[in-house]
């Protein structure tokens, strides 16, 4: 029997005293059909930090997630504003592959294109009308060292990105997104699928990334939002419960939810 | 040791199915083989047929084979890829889809007998095409779009989701997605389907009989253009295919060695459906090596 913790009782910080934020959600729902998926979420994310945002499976951080960057737009409704740059980018006339280039997304699983690693990362560039030789290389090769995958790969490039590992094709997928030089980079358990010493790896690109990039990540791992993030987010049965700073949520929990979740004896 | 022994039984069962398949397949290939080759010549190959007692060669023939299969091909790959992609991608799940996957399913069932006669009636008949090329062509595209259809759409279903997840997560819009990324990945599947369904073409006749015919004028091999009366490519003039042709030595020919000439014409059939497969088969992978970098 799921221990019940009052929705009432949330403990969340805005954080935008004194850090601008990259982008902030207001009142955001999410309803697949007739199922409450998240209810009213009011979340902002400091810019060039990691946010981490932690909870159990079907707490609707995912869904959060996806819904940041209009990936959920024909899966599921997503209500109230979602803002970036003074925009609400939830509106119905936004311009979604416009937004989606401003804010990346990684996925579980890694997802490389079956082309070559070059290809990999150049296809949505040459799509979106860069064409200069030389800034596509000079792209290729600046993601792949933001991604800590360029000395590993640079002599294959030709290759194709199946043949590399699991950590190394997420490593791809991150340098992928990146190579379009967003703002806002979306990761959705990016680990999940990774052995130790590459979710290692992946950790240290992202402490790096957050010096050019605004990073929030969805994670089972409560380490790994320990390690890397500077605010955390907990999400139950589609309720933010608690948002605070990572140091905050592990050592000294506001609220019982958080406390039985990071302690482990929840549910 | 049940375990063991069940397994046992069930791999030589497999196998022996397996085995009388190829067995089978490989009966067939040497009889129309043993039976034909002795009897196929370069003159034969290239010769006329004599329009009255069909004796003769089969050069024209086999010309209206290929250039039959090639229209058939350029008219029914452009729709099957479109309505492929809806069907994989675009369609909702509802009953509009629905009756589209039946009509398909439907139309896929046609006797190709039918289909031969409706052709004639409509293109034939109806709009004075007269037996001609493109009524051919247009006739088997009928049974070849539901097949070609089905493959395309389950070859881009086949491709994992993350892939679209990926192409549109980067800012690229859902059309540009499917050509550049699900396409290329989808189309060893896509030509192994075009593959099969050329096979059934190039061998097809009771189609053919009523919209091509069973002519097959002596065409002038040094007119390319496709506007003369009396060019091969001219896609207006009746031509008799090689199926039609073997159909027709086998049934109303009056040559004394009719037996012979079908069992030739029939050699050069299998062969010409082999060759082709094997060459698209290469293509294929080469294709796919060509979009996706892989070895």
């Amino acid at each position: 029997m799921l221990k019940q913790y009052s929705f009432e009782k949330t403990a969340v910080q805005t954080f935008a005293g004194n850090v601008s934020l990259a982008m902030r959600t207001e009142n955001l729902q999410v309803f697949y059909g007739a199922n409450h998926a998240m209810h009213d979420a009011d979340l902002g994310f400091p810019k060039n930090q990691i946010t981490a945002l932690i909870g159990a499976s079907g707490s609707g951080k995912s869904t959060y997630l996806r819904s940041l960057n209009r990936m959920n737009d024909g899966i599921a409704t997503v209500t109230g504003k979602i803002w970036y740059h003074d925009v609400d980018i939830n509106e119905p006339n936004v311009n979604i592959y416009e937004i989606r280039r401003h804010i990346g997304m990684v996925f579980q699983r890694p997802n490389p294109f079956a082309k070559s690693i070059r290809e990999n990362i150049v296809y949505a560039l040459k799509a979106n009308g860069i064409k200069g030789k030389a800034e596509l290389e000079e792209r290729v090769e600046t993601s792949l060292k933001g991604a800590a995958l360029w000395d590993e790969v640079k002599d294959s490039l030709d290759k194709s990105a199946l043949a590399l590992s699991g950590g190394q094709q997420q490593r791809l997928c991150i340098a992928r997104s990146i190579a379009m030089e967003p703002d806002v980079l979306l990761l959705d358990e990016p680990c999940s699928a990774l052995d130790p010493i590459s979710t290692v790896k992946v950790e240290e690109t992202l402490l790096q990334l957050q010096k050019k990039y605004s990073i929030i990540i969805v994670t089972h791992n409560m380490q790994q939002a320990a390690r890397v993030s500077s605010q955390c987010a907990f999400f139950h049965l589609g309720h933010v419960m608690e948002y605070t700073p990572t140091a905050t949520m592990f050592s000294n929990p506001q609220i019982p939810a958080t406390q039985d979740y990071i302690s482990g004896s929840f549910g | 040791m049940g375990a063991k022994r069940t397994d046992f039984i069930a791999t030589v069962i497999i196998n022996l199915i397996v085995a009388a398949v190829v067995g089978i397949l490989i009966f067939l290939l040497a009889y129309i083989l043993i039976a034909g080759l002795p009897h196929v010549s370069w003159s034969f190959l290239t010769g006329t047929t004599d329009a009255f007692s069909g004796a003769g060669g089969i050069g024209v023939q086999l010309f209206n084979s290929f250039y039959l299969l090639v229209l058939t091909m350029l008219i029914s790959i452009p729709i099957s890829l479109g309505a492929g992609i809806y069907l994989a991608e675009y369609a909702k799940d509802n009953w509009r889809t629905s009756l589209i996957r039946s009509a398909i399913e439907v139309l896929s069932s046609l006797p190709s007998v039918v289909v031969g006669l409706f052709g004639f009636l409509l293109f034939v008949v109806k709009f004075k095409i007269g037996f001609s090329v493109i009524s051919g062509a247009i006739a088997l595209t009928f049974f070849n779009l539901p097949l070609l259809t089905r493959n395309i759409e389950e070859s881009l279903s086949a491709v994992p989701r993350n892939q679209r997840e990926a192409g549109l997560s980067l800012g690229l819009s859902k059309w540009k997605t499917e050509i550049g990324i699900i396409l290329p990945v989808a189309l060893p599947g896509i030509v192994t389907g075009i593959v099969l369904s050329a096979g059934r073409v190039f061998g097809e006749a009771a189609a053919l009989i009523y919209t091509a015919g069973q002519s097959a004028p002596v065409t002038n091999f040094a007119d390319w253009n496709p506007m003369d009366a009396a060019s091969p490519l001219n896609p207006f003039r009746p031509a008799e295919t090689l199926a039609v042709h073997i159909w027709k030595v086998n049934t109303e020919g009056l040559a004394s060695n009719a037996s012979q000439l079908s069992a030739a014409a029939s050699a050069v059939l299998i062969i010409a459906v082999l060759l082709f497969n094997l060459g698209a088969r290469v293509l294929g992978n080469f294709l796919y090596r060509r979009v996706t970098a892989s070895k």
